[in-house]
C-alpha cells in the first residue's frame, strides 16, 4: 500500500492552452536517462527557455507562480508520447495535482501511477479557475478526493475523476504492483491457457 | 446483437475486477526497447521482484540507435549506455533480445509483425505510444507507461478500464495517390485529436477490407493521434497469409486461424459509437498546424480559424496555400510509413529523378528486414542515385533522440506521426506530416507538391 492522497492544498500555476503534448512537457533529448530522478529541471524546457539558454517571459518563469503545487490547464493535455518521463518531470517541478479540462489518456494513467490526481473540470469553471489564479496568483485552493470538491475562499467547484484513479489515490493503491500481485495464482492459470510464442 | 472483437479479446485475458473497479488484464505480449524501460526494471530490482514470464517479453532497440555509424561503442555515451542497460536487463532475465546487430533490429512495432509475434485475438503492450500498431491483426495492443511495464515484467498484467468501442466504416475508393496515411490524417483532423478518449476504434469499410496489412498497420499506428488509446481492424485471410510462415506464427496455423476467425466482429456487432466516411473524393493531405488533426488537402487553404499560436509557430497564415512552399528537409521512415511498401511508392516517384539542391533527404527503413528487401530489391540505389541519404534502422527523425535533426527553423515534409512543436529535435524546427509518396515529390521539386503530378 502506498500513501493515502486524501486532501490537497495549495496554489496554482495557471497554464493556458489546447493540446499540450508530452514532447513540450519534456523534450525527447532530456529522456536519455535510466532514472526518474533530476528531471523536474527539464520540465516544459523549451517553453521557458530560449536557443541560447536565455529564460523566456512565461508564466512558468514568473516569480508569482514558483513553487505552486496546482498545475491548470486545457483540453487534452498530455497528449501524444506515452513517455511516463512527463509525469515525473512535473512531479519534479513540484506539481502534486493537476486541474484540466480533459487528458490524453496515457498521460492520465501514469499520473495515476505516480500518485498524481489529475481532475477534470468543464470548459467555463477551468476559464474561472485561469482567471483567478491569473488575477491573484496568491489564492489558495484544496482539493478533497472524498467530497469530490475543489475549494477556493468560500467558492467550491465540481471535478470529475475516473472513480477507479480516485479509489487508487484515497485508498493507497495507486502503485498497482502489489494489488495485482495478489493474484498470482490467476495469473499462471491464463498464462497456461494462453498461447506461448514458440521459435 | 453479438460481441465486438475488443469485448471478446477482452474477456479471454480477464483475470479479475480489481478493489479500484478497474480489471486486471493479462498481457499476452510485451514489447520493450531502450528508452522506457530501464527505470521499469530498476523498480523490480528495488523490490526484489523478478520478471514472471520471460518469454513474453521481446527487446528491440529503436529511438536513441543511430542511422550512421553503427560501431560500438556509439559516439553518444548516453545512448550506449542506454542501449547497454537494455543488453543486461534482458541477459540478466532471459529475455529475448534483438540487438544491433540482429537480422530482425528494428522500430519495435515494426519488428513484432514481421516476426509473427503480434497475432489475431493478442493482447499487447509496450511503452510507446505507438503500440496501437499491432490492432491492424486484430489484437488489443496498448501504449503504456513505465510504471506498467513494471507492473507486466512483475505481473504479466496490467490495471486497464475497459474503453468503448467506435466503429469507423470508410467507404468508397481511395484515388490513385491517396494512401492509408491521409486517410488516417484525414480521420484525425475530422473527429478531433482528443475525440478518441475512452474508445477505441474498429476500423473497416471495403476501403479497410482492400488495404494491405501494412496500409492497416498506418492506420492503426495514428489512432493514438486521435485520442483513442486502441484501434484495431478485424482479422482476415489477408492477416493470415501475412503471418503464416513468420518465426512466431503458431506452429499449428490451421487450428490458429480457426480460432482466430471466431474473433472477428461478427456483420451484427454491437458499437457505442458508428462514424462513416466516403473517401471517395479524398486529397493527399497534409498537415500545417502543430498537431495532427491540423490537417488539410494539399491543395487547400489553411481555414479561416485557424489556431493563431500553430499559424505563429509555423510561420504561416490563415487562408494560406502551402502546396509550393519551399522546404528544407524530406523524411521518409518511422514506425508509422517505415515499411517495404512505403519504400516501394517513395522509389517509384523518385526513380530516375534528382532531389532537389538545398533539400537534405533521408531514408530510414523501419528495420533490418525491411532494409535487406529494399536492397535486394534495388530500391537504396534508387534513392541514393537521386539524392537521399541511405541509413540504418531506427526511429530516427520522428522523435530525434538520436543525431538526426532537424536543425533551427528548418522546414521538414515527414512520413513520421507528429508535428508537435520541437518534435523533430529543434526547438523551432517545423514538420508537415504526409504520406511517403507526397515526402518523395516534395524532395524532389524541393516545395510541398501534390505527387499526383507526377505519377
Amino acid at each position: 500500500m502506498n500513501e493515502k492522497i486524501i486532501e490537497i492544498t495549495g496554489k496554482a500555476v495557471p497554464l493556458r492552452g489546447d493540446d499540450i503534448d508530452t514532447d513540450r512537457i519534456i523534450p525527447a533529448r532530456f529522456m536519455k536517462c535510466l532514472t526518474f530522478d533530476g528531471l523536474g529541471q527539464f520540465a516544459f524546457y523549451d517553453v521557458k527557455y530560449g536557443e541560447k539558454g536565455e529564460e523566456k517571459e512565461h508564466v512558468l518563469n514568473s516569480p508569482d507562480f514558483k513553487g505552486h503545487a496546482i498545475l491548470i490547464s486545457g483540453r487534452n493535455f498530455g497528449c501524444g508520447s506515452s513517455r511516463e518521463h512527463a509525469p515525473w518531470a512535473l512531479k519534479g517541478m513540484g506539481i502534486r495535482c493537476i486541474i484540466a479540462r480533459s487528458y490524453a489518456e496515457i498521460f492520465a494513467n501514469n499520473c495515476s501511477s505516480l500518485g498524481i490526481p489529475a481532475l477534470a473540470v468543464d470548459e467555463n469553471i477551468a476559464d474561472e479557475l485561469l482567471k483567478m489564479v491569473e488575477d491573484d496568483p496568491a489564492v489558495d485552493f484544496s482539493i478533497d478526493l472524498l467530497g469530490k470538491r475543489l475549494y477556493s475562499g468560500n467558492r467550491t467547484f465540481p471535478f470529475h475523476i475516473p472513480e477507479n484513479y480516485r479509489l487508487a489515490l484515497v485508498e493507497g493503491r495507486w502503485d498497482t504492483t502489489s494489488m495485482l500481485m495478489e493474484s498470482l495464482e490467476d495469473i499462471e492459470r491464463a498464462n497456461k491457457r494462453l498461447p506461448a510464442f514458440i521459435d | 446483437m453479438s460481441q465486438n472483437l475488443l469485448n471478446k479479446v477482452w474477456d479471454i485475458h480477464r483475470i479479475k475486477t480489481l478493489p479500484t473497479g478497474q480489471d486486471q488484464l493479462f498481457i499476452s505480449l510485451h514489447l520493450i526497447h531502450e528508452v522506457t524501460s530501464p527505470q521499469a526494471f530498476g523498480m523490480l530490482k528495488e523490490r526484489g521482484l523478478k520478471v514472471l514470464y520471460p518469454e513474453r517479453t521481446f527487446a528491440t532497440v529503436d529511438h536513441i540507435i543511430p542511422t550512421d555509424k553503427r560501431e560500438r561503442p556509439f559516439d553518444d555515451g548516453l545512448a550506449e549506455g542506454m542501449i547497454r542497460t537494455l543488453e543486461e536487463n534482458t541477459g540478466e532475465n532471459g529475455i529475448s533480445y534483438f540487438g544491433p546487430e540482429s537480422d530482425h533490429q528494428g522500430i519495435v512495432h515494426i519488428m513484432g509483425p514481421e516476426l509473427g509475434l503480434t497475432q489475431p485475438g493478442l493482447t499487447i503492450a509496450c511503452g510507446d505510444s505507438h503500440t496501437s500498431t499491432h490492432g491492424a491483426f486484430g489484437a488489443i495492443a496498448f501504449g503504456i507507461g513505465t510504471s506498467q511495464i513494471r507492473d507486466i515484467l512483475a505481473t504479466q498484467t496490467m490495471a486497464l478500464s475497459k474503453p468503448k468501442v467506435r466503429r469507423i466504416n470508410i467507404d468508397g475508393t481511395l484515388k490513385k495517390g491517396v494512401y492509408g496515411k491521409d486517410l488516417i490524417l484525414k480521420i484525425i483532423a475530422d473527429l478531433g485529436v482528443n475525440g478518441g478518449i475512452g474508445f477505441a476504434y474498429e476500423y473497416g469499410g471495403e476501403v479497410i477490407d482492400n488495404m494491405s496489412m501494412e496500409e492497416r498497420m498506418t492506420i492503426c499506428n495514428m489512432t493514438i493521434e486521435g485520442g483513442a488509446r486502441v484501434g484495431y481492424v478485424n482479422p482476415d485471410e489477408k492477416t493470415y497469409e501475412y503471418l503464416k510462415g513468420r518465426r512466431y506464427a503458431p506452429k499449428d496455423f490451421d487450428a490458429a486461424v480457426k480460432e482466430w476467425k471466431k474473433l472477428a466482429s461478427p456483420q451484427d456487432a454491437e458499437y457505442d459509437d458508428v462514424y462513416t466516411l466516403d473517401v471517395s473524393d479524398l486529397e493527399p493531405m497534409i498537415t500545417w498546424g502543430i498537431n495532427p488533426g491540423q490537417a488539410l488537402g494539399v491543395g487547400d487553404r489553411i481555414p479561416e480559424d485557424a489556431d493563431e499560436q500553430a499559424c505563429a509557430f509555423m510561420g504561416f497564415e490563415r487562408g494560406q496555400v502551402l502546396k509550393g512552399t519551399q522546404i528544407d528537409v524530406a523524411f521518409i521512415g518511422s514506425c508509422t510509413n517505415g515499411r517495404i511498401s512505403d519504400l516501394r511508392i517513395a522509389a517509384e516517384v523518385v526513380r530516375g529523378r534528382k532531389v532537389s539542391p538545398g533539400v537534405r533527404a533521408l531514408v530510414v527503413p523501419g528495420s533490418r528486414s525491411v532494409a535487406d528487401q529494399a536492397e535486394r530489391e534495388g530500391l537504396h540505389t534508387i534513392f541514393k542515385e537521386a539524392g537521399f541519404q541511405w541509413r540504418e534502422p531506427g526511429c530516427s527523425m520522428c522523435l530525434a533522440m538520436n543525431p538526426d535533426k532537424l536543425i533551427k527553423r528548418e522546414l521538414c515534409a515527414s512520413s513520421s506521426n507528429r508535428n508537435f512543436i520541437g518534435r523533430q529535435g529543434s526547438p523551432t524546427g517545423r514538420t508537415i506530416l504526409m504520406s511517403p509518396a507526397m515526402v518523395a515529390a516534395s524532395a524532389i521539386i524541393g516545395r510541398i507538391s501534390d505527387v499526383r503530378d507526377m505519377l
